[in-house]
């Protein structure tokens, strides 16, 4: 419906952050809860083809959030942070770790700022890294991590046919 | 060296944006560098050769002149990169919005509920 206006915007603005920028067709009250209720976070976080069976948020400052992702083929990755600032309906930052070795000394500072355009909404989110080589480093992580999948996908249908 | 690292550098990006538009000599894209970051000759042309050797440039002679122009392969990869990166997001961000809708729906239902005053 509103899909083209809602075009997904990432850029690379520092040598050390990702910013993904967007607008959503709902109030920011709304955008805020299916950000922070677990119950609406396990709806849609992920990818395609990635479900997320546990989803932990305890929303205050210094509190943790615990996200399980499962691929098709069944393997698990935890990522996890905490909060370090909260103002309700307008920004939340939080630490995030993908939990996986070697990556999970790599802590990135995640910052989510919504913005309210008139009954829509506009999101943005940076993704801080201490470096530039962590920041590369987990875009490759995430990168390889699907093309395994995709891997064994084509390997798993294979002994299909 | 890998794109990224090539990317990394203010200048080196600099350079890449003068020639955006097409070659043109090393001389005047060297010029236009350093009076903006105020960096010496010798430390330009140690950039170009970066951007020469890691194959974002391709350089032809004319006459005296060198022309510098933008080889997209290696640009090609970051692209490739952020695209997938876009992409995964893409796909959360389109269930979110599914997510939303259903919000929008329940919280209409509960205000006509409610009567008009809230």
């Amino acid at each position: 419906m509103a899909a083209k206006t809602n075009q997904l915007k990432v850029t690379l603005p520092t040598d050390t952050t990702i910013l993904l920028e967007r607008e959503f067709d709902a109030p920011r009250h709304l955008v805020w809860d299916a950000m922070t209720k677990p119950e609406y976070v396990k709806q849609w976080w992920g990818p395609r083809g990635y479900t997320l069976p546990s989803c932990e948020i305890d929303l205050r400052v210094g509190g943790e959030w615990r996200y399980v992702s499962r691929a098709q083929d069944g393997s698990e990755y935890l990522f996890r942070g905490m909060y370090r600032e909260i103002t309700p309906v307008e920004r939340l930052s939080y630490t995030w770790i993908f939990d996986v070795a070697p990556f999970n000394e790599n802590v990135a500072i995640e910052t989510v700022e919504l913005e309210d355009r008139g009954g829509r909404t506009y999101a943005r989110t940076t993704m801080l890294w201490p470096s530039k080589e962590m920041r590369d480093g987990h875009a490759e992580a995430m990168q390889d991590g699907a093309a395994q999948t995709m891997d064994r996908l084509e390997e798993l249908l294979a002994t299909l046919a | 060296m890998h794109a990224f690292d090539v990317l990394g550098d203010p200048v080196r990006r600099r350079l890449l944006e003068l020639l955006a538009d097409g070659e043109r000599p090393a001389g005047e894209i060297t010029a236009i560098v350093q009076a903006e970051f105020g960096v010496s000759q010798p430390a330009v042309s140690q950039h170009l050769r970066v951007l020469r050797e890691s194959g974002f440039t391709s350089v032809r002679p004319v006459g005296a002149r060198r022309l510098y122009a933008i080889d997209s392969a290696p640009l090609q990869e970051v692209d490739d990169w952020l695209d997938r990166f876009r992409r995964n997001w893409e796909e959360s961000y389109e269930k979110l919005d599914d997510v939303l809708e259903e919000l929008k729906g329940k919280e209409l239902k509960k205000k006509g509920r409610k009567g008009n005053g809230r």
